[in-house]
């Protein structure tokens, strides 16, 4: 892609531009390019060189679409006619083998539908290139990504006798989510109410020395609610209250990640996690953000724009049909994004979104809701243009499309007006 | 017939009705709620009052004075005794209300702008912003009058301040508005004063809209729109009486609410909130809203979709002799299928002479099918059915200017659809061949495109009537013009099963042919014998099987790529084993086997380089001939398979056998450590889904080897091994099942788990987590499946079975809704992508304006391809196909990985295609392969 781009040898892709140019033919970007690339390959004399890129360009230019082409009906065509041969299975291996990722015709709905979060919110983390070897620092970053909850690094019990509840860090479970007792310590003080509970050391020594919660005697004075007279009461039911918080408590990790696994891409070790969160994970020292990148589409759409949103939606939606086996061109899911994207935010396809919004009464009216389209339209007093497909077939005329787009007038020669010999009228387009 | 002039609706305008223009616009006052006296003659002012149109023959239109096909019919109307509310616009009006001042009318300051915007949306979804909900008192700043709080008792009941405000209140508060300030809240004053939501005449419509009908017995039935009307009549009339008579204010309340109720029924019979009308049958009436609502609505089963003359359907059948642009079409049909000829002085006599044919001609003198004339249109446009009897009098009615419409003949170009029309290649244009018995018949290299079989299949065929139409098909429907499809830029339609293995017996590893096979082979075919490729050791000359095979190529196709049997091996083309690598020159096959890569559809590299390169009648040509061809070849060598196919020998039984319980044992082994905690957990993953992930690899693995033991006595000698790696059909897994082992049964993508109270089956312990007991098929589906086997399999195919009625139904409604959010979109003039409201969707197609059918597999230019044309060779690796898009960066780099798990995926996928048949898929290789 454009990063690796060698230093070219400028003149040959000018030259080719040239050529197309003159012939005034656009082609691509990266059609010059690969031809650059070719010729530079195969060592042709300038002539055979010459002779290969007007073929080329030739062959370009009968390959472009036609004005008035149905590209909109094409495309969702070419989208939905596999869609019957895809499974439904919703869960499939995408990478790594121990996650489940929505894959197949759901999760190309869940695409079509622009859901806010996808069914399995997934997330790739690619690491500073520098880092990228080193087994050890990405897992560092992973422990820092991954959610770590007070039971993931010790064990809670309740000791009712001596209205505690005992925290003890196991030495094992600290190592391997690389978290210090101190931490722990200093998360369950900050996240426990102070006003009601107390932590103190324990037994045991070092790293895997218990932490205890105490019950405060509750201040005095203070109004107490009918609640807390029951608690009061029964002092048990706060020790409850206790291991449950203590239970929920985050250490670190970013939220929405439940879990995070290290897999080998080739020379790189590779993140991937389970639920998602684009703006908390890039701001982790380590991690790259250019290269880091989620399946929620909203997301990206939120933290990098509109743009990007766009190429994440062609991207997820190849990905989802590539791996089905089905070959998709990607114009057709380019043209999907556009429509989507189109007005700056994610519109669904549907009647929320784009199919909601036309300008046709008649065409909405057909799609769904029927009645209150037409209602609506009345109190307004709109007016339908018909210029969409829908709207001209239920009127009974041509529609506007392909061969329908162009109205060719034709005067016989000699019948009709008697002037006669009428003028070569060029195609009239538009509106007759 | 007009010249060059025809009409064209530039747009409609949505307005309300006024009850001036009701009024004015009806035929009739209706009064009675009677419809017929005792003659079964319409009462007058009744709900069939001959003013309103007339339905039954010998009767005139009283408005006017048309018969039955004349008259359109005519609008009455019935004034309601109190004016109702239209629950189309209860909310609306609810809005209104709050919006202006309850004693002037005019706007209050506070008032919600209308939701201009936001209009289109579902009105359920987005209740109208709330003016403030505050307590404090608002005031009208025009008359200081106290505004009280209004709120809409579902579905047409107004309340202030817990008072009902009476439709008649509300009418009078509407009316109030001024005009500026009706366009203040977004109405339109031209189009609709407000107070026009509130009925106070009720519009009925013409009795063509609600024709009754008359049942054998003599029974009249109404339509469900005058049983409606006819509640309102007659709770008006009551309403109207004891109003007049000055009943209590309580039975006139009432009244007045049935009259609602019904005249609400009458528009919505779902209206929310409030119980729906009953027939007598309990049946719910089908009113005003049900008629234009759903599926089988006015709008999507009426004017999206119209019933459509000159159409036939019947079953379709097999013929590898017709051309891909053929079908072929029964006598029968062909004879009610119409084409219209416009006779002028050129055809003048050729038309009489169909004429006078009649409608049923005899066959000529070969008793080849003639064609003749059903009806005759004359000059002054009067139909007149042509009969075996005023046949000879019709053809001297025909003249120019007068229309005969004769019937099919062979070449005529008519429209071809197969349901689902999933894609634009589910109808395309087909060349008439009228034959004998009563199926439709095409090459069976267009059954991809239309998605059909033969199981008992039936397509739809259509008649064009016109000549722009007809030239419109020719151009662009032609079967040949969609050979490449615009969904991967590939060939659709291409050569299959049959097909595929015919080819690779005439290529793999070059089989001579004698003279009298040769001769034979070339029959179907419009070749010369070509001179003998050798001779032979007694001296007969013989020809190859390239040879002939080569003769359907162009001249000038070179190409190289790598067949579906090759097995990796990088030898030179000429030194390879399998015969595996294609070298075709100048249209001369040198090496290599002919195979699903090389023809098939969605593959085949030698059909995509014809269509491209040579054009699509060539393509056409080449699909014509190699069909022929194939169906002769696989007639002269043959190809059957049968259970025996999958014999193994005694040996490889043994080796099976021992291989599934040496995985039976490791699976215990694995149970063994996850019992006693020895199991080594997996990153992120529970104990017990470690275990059921080895367990699943092993016994993956077990399948497979199976599978390979038995692969190894499989070679290509046998026909089923043939059909599998030539491509034709199945898989070489589909084999393995049959003779090595079945494998895993899946549901949800486990193994099986559920029945009974944990355990799958009685035969086993509780947590059981064995191989038996979850759900392994050890046996080959040739030796038989035991019992539990059969019903875990069973298992697995209902699933599969569930998974594919689902499937439809989500993505023809994703289909749906992509056609409707799409269906406006094309290519303007200047290259953009616009909708209808001119807005650039895409400054250039696809980035780069490219169409995907003209494109190769999604790149706009093979430079390959050029590079050889230009210099007249082929540069090595033809094979390299990128499936990477133009320009964007969209498409990440496939790894390998990736890669192989896609081609297993298909695998898979082809496994199951369609048909029922394949039932349980048995767990397949992705879940394990990677790591």
């Amino acid at each position: 892609m454009p990063e690796e781009k060698k230093a070219p040898p400028r003149d040959l892709l000018t030259r080719i531009q040239e050529i197309a140019a003159r012939e005034g033919v656009p082609i691509s970007a990266s059609v010059a390019e690969s031809l650059r690339a070719k010729l530079q390959s195969l060592r042709l004399s300038p002539a055979d060189a010459t002779k290969v890129v007007h073929e080329a360009v030739r062959r370009f230019a009968r390959a472009e679409v036609d004005p008035h082409e149905s590209v909109g009906i094409i495309a969702a065509q070419s989208i939905g006619e596999p869609g019957t041969q895809m499974t439904l299975r919703t869960f499939h291996y995408a990478g790594v083998a121990e996650m489940n990722v929505t894959l197949g015709l759901p999760r190309l709905i869940e695409l079509v539908d622009a859901r806010r979060v996808p069914s399995t919110p997934m997330m790739t983390v690619h690491v500073d290139k520098k880092l990228k070897g080193e087994r050890d620092a990405v897992h560092q970053i992973a422990l820092q990504i991954e959610i770590t909850t007070v039971p993931d690094v010790a064990s809670i019990g309740t000791v009712v006798e001596e209205l505690k509840v005992v925290v003890t860090p196991r030495a094992d479970l600290l190592e391997a989510r690389g978290v210090k007792r101190a931490e722990l310590e200093a998360a369950l003080r900050e996240n426990l109410d102070g006003r009601l509970f107390e932590v103190k050391p324990g037994s045991g020594g070092g790293e895997t020395r218990a932490l205890e919660i105490h019950l405060k005697e509750s201040a005095a004075g203070a109004a107490k609610s009918r609640k807390e007279e029951l608690t009061e009461e029964m002092p048990f039911k706060k020790l409850l209250i206790a291991s449950e918080e203590a239970k929920a408590i985050q250490i670190k990790g970013v939220e929405g990640i439940r879990r995070a696994l290290i897999r080998k891409e080739r020379d790189e070790y590779v993140i991937y996690t389970e639920g998602s969160n684009l703006d908390g994970v890039i701001e982790i020292p380590g991690v790259d953000p250019v290269r880091t990148t989620t399946n929620s589409v909203f997301e990206i759409y939120r933290v990098y724009g509109v743009e990007a949103a766009r190429a994440a939606l062609i991207y997820e939606a190849n990905r989802t049909l590539a791996e089905q086996g089905l070959g998709v061109d990607i114009r057709h899911l380019m043209l999907v994004a556009d429509v989507m994207t189109n007005e700056g935010d994610i519109r669904a396809i549907g009647r929320h979104g784009i199919s909601g919004k036309k300008t046709s009464v008649l065409a909405r009216a057909a799609f769904e809701i029927t009645a209150a389209h037409l209602l609506r339209a009345a109190i307004t007093g709109e007016v339908d243009e018909l210029k969409g497909v829908a709207e001209n077939i239920i009127v009974g005329q041509p529609i506007t499309l392909g061969t329908g787009a162009v109205n060719l007038v034709y005067r016989p020669l000699g019948s009709g007006a008697a002037s006669a010999p009428a003028p070569k009228a060029p195609p009239v387009e538009g509106e007759a | 017939m007009a010249q060059g002039l025809s009409k064209r609706i530039k747009s409609l305008q949505f307005a309300f009705l006024s009850p001036d223009e009701i009024r004015r616009m009806s035929g009739v006052k209706i009064i009675t709620a009677d419809t017929y006296d005792d003659d079964g003659y319409p009462i007058e002012m009744g709900l069939m009052d001959l003013h309103l149109g007339v339905i039954e023959p010998n009767l005139r239109c009283r408005t006017c004075g048309g018969r039955v096909n004349e008259c359109p019919g005519h609008f009455g109307i019935i004034e309601l005794a109190m004016p109702v509310i239209h629950v189309g616009y209860a909310k609306e009006i609810k809005r209104l209300l709050q919006s202006t001042c309850r004693a002037c009318g005019r706007i209050l300051p506070d008032a919600p702008t209308h939701r201009a915007e936001s209009m289109n949306d579902s009105d359920d979804a987005a209740p109208a912003p709330r003016p403030r909900d505050s307590k404090e008192e608002r005031s009208c700043p025009h008359c200081h009058e106290i505004q009280q709080r209004i709120v809409l008792d579902k579905p047409t009941t107004f309340r202030e301040n817990s008072h009902k405000i009476t439709p008649k209140e509300v009418r009078a508060r509407l009316e109030r508005i001024p005009d500026e300030d009706v366009r203040a809240l977004g109405l339109n004053p031209r189009f609709g004063r407000p107070e026009w939501m509130v009925l106070t005449v009720l519009p009925v419509p013409p009795v063509q809209v609600r024709p009754s009908i008359t049942l054998e017995s003599g029974e009249r039935s109404e339509d469900d729109l005058t049983h409606k009307l006819v509640d309102v009549l007659r709770i008006n009339q009551r309403l109207r009486e004891n109003r007049d008579m000055g009943a209590p204010q309580l039975v006139v309340e009432d009244l007045w609410e049935l009259l609602q109720y019904h005249v609400t029924t009458y528009f919505d019979n779902q209206t929310s909130g409030i119980p729906p009308a009953r027939h007598r049958s309990g049946r719910p009436l089908k009113t005003l809203a049900q008629r234009l609502k759903g599926k089988d609505g006015r709008f999507r089963s009426n004017l999206s979709g119209k019933r459509v003359n000159f159409s036939a359907r019947t079953v379709i059948s097999p013929d590898p002799l017709l051309s891909i642009n053929e079908v072929g079409i029964p006598v029968e049909v062909a004879r009610g299928l119409t084409v219209p000829l416009e006779v002028t002085v050129h055809n003048q006599e050729v038309a009489k002479e169909l004429v006078r044919r009649g409608p049923s001609p005899t066959p000529d003198e070969e008793g080849r099918y003639r064609c003749g004339v059903n009806y005759l249109v004359r000059e002054d446009g009067q139909r007149i059915k042509v009969m075996e009897k005023n046949a000879d009098a019709c053809a001297e009615l025909v003249n120019p200017n007068s229309i005969v419409e004769r019937q099919l003949v062979d070449g005529d170009i008519v429209l071809f659809n197969r349901q689902p029309s999933l894609h634009r290649m589910s109808m395309m244009a087909h060349f008439v061949r009228i034959l004998p018995h009563k199926t439709f018949r095409f090459n069976l290299c267009d059954c991809p495109p239309y998605n059909a079989d033969f199981d008992g299949d039936e397509m739809n065929l259509h008649v064009l009537q016109s000549q722009e139409a007809r030239a419109e098909a020719k151009v662009l429907m032609k079967v040949e013009e969609h050979i490449l499809s615009p969904r991967y830029g590939g060939p659709i339609i291409g050569m299959l099963h049959d097909h595929i293995t015919a080819a690779f017996l005439l290529t793999y590893k070059d089989p001579k042919f004698s003279k009298s096979e040769v001769t034979y082979l070339l029959s179907k075919l419009n070749y010369p014998v070509p001179p003998p490729a050798g001779k032979d050791k007694d001296g007969e000359p013989f020809w190859s099987g390239k040879q002939l095979f080569s003769l359907t190529l162009p001249r000038d196709l070179t190409l190289e790529f790598r067949s579906n049997i090759w097995a990796g091996c990088n030898d030179p083309p000429m030194a390879c084993k399998h015969d595996a690598i294609v070298v075709i020159e100048n249209g001369v096959l040198k090496t290599g086997t002919i195979d699903k890569k090389a023809i098939a559809y969605e593959k085949g590299a030698i059909l995509d380089a014809i269509a491209r390169d040579n054009g699509m009648p060539r393509a056409r040509q080449f699909l014509d001939e190699m069909s022929r061809l194939a169906i002769t070849a696989i007639g002269l060598k043959g190809l059957s398979t049968g259970i025996d196919d999958e014999d193994v020998p005694e040996g490889a039984i043994k080796e099976i056998h021992s291989a599934l319980e040496g995985a039976r044992i490791r699976v215990g082994e694995l149970v063994e450590e996850y019992h006693r905690g020895k199991l080594e957990q997996m990153p992120g993953r529970s104990l017990e889904e470690t275990l059921e992930v080895m367990v699943r690899r092993e016994l993956g693995q077990a399948r497979d080897k199976a599978g390979d033991i038995a692969g190894r006595y499989l070679g290509l000698e046998n026909p089923a091994v043939i059909l599998a790696k030539s491509g034709a059909r199945g898989s070489m897994l589909n084999l393995t099942q049959m003779a090595g082992a079945v494998g895993q049964q899946s549901v949800r993508g486990e193994r099986l788990l559920r029945g009974y109270v944990h355990r799958t089956l009685p035969h086993f312990g509780r947590g059981d987590l064995g191989a038996d007991a979850r759900g392994f098929v050890s046996s080959s589906y040739k030796r038989g499946l035991s019992p539990t086997e059969y019903f875990f399999h069973s298992m697995g195919g209902r699933e599969s079975l569930v998974d594919t009625a689902v499937r439809t139904s989500r993505s023809g409604y994703m289909q749906r809704r992509l056609i409707n959010a799409l269906e406006d979109l094309k290519v303007a003039e200047d290259g953009t992508v616009r909708n209808t409201a001119g807005t650039v969707i895409e400054y250039k197609y696809g980035e780069d304006g490219i169409d995907p059918t003209r494109s190769y597999q999604g790149v706009p230019v093979s430079l390959d391809d050029v590079v050889a044309q230009v210099l007249g060779r082929r540069i090595r690796s033809s094979d390299e196909r990128k499936p990477e898009g133009p320009s964007g960066g969209a498409a990440p780099p496939v790894t390998e990985e990736e890669m192989d798990l896609q081609a297993e995926a298909q695998l898979e996928e082809e496994g199951e295609e369609e048909e029922t048949e394949e039932f349980g898929t048995p767990e397949e290789g992705p879940e394990f392969g990677g790591e």
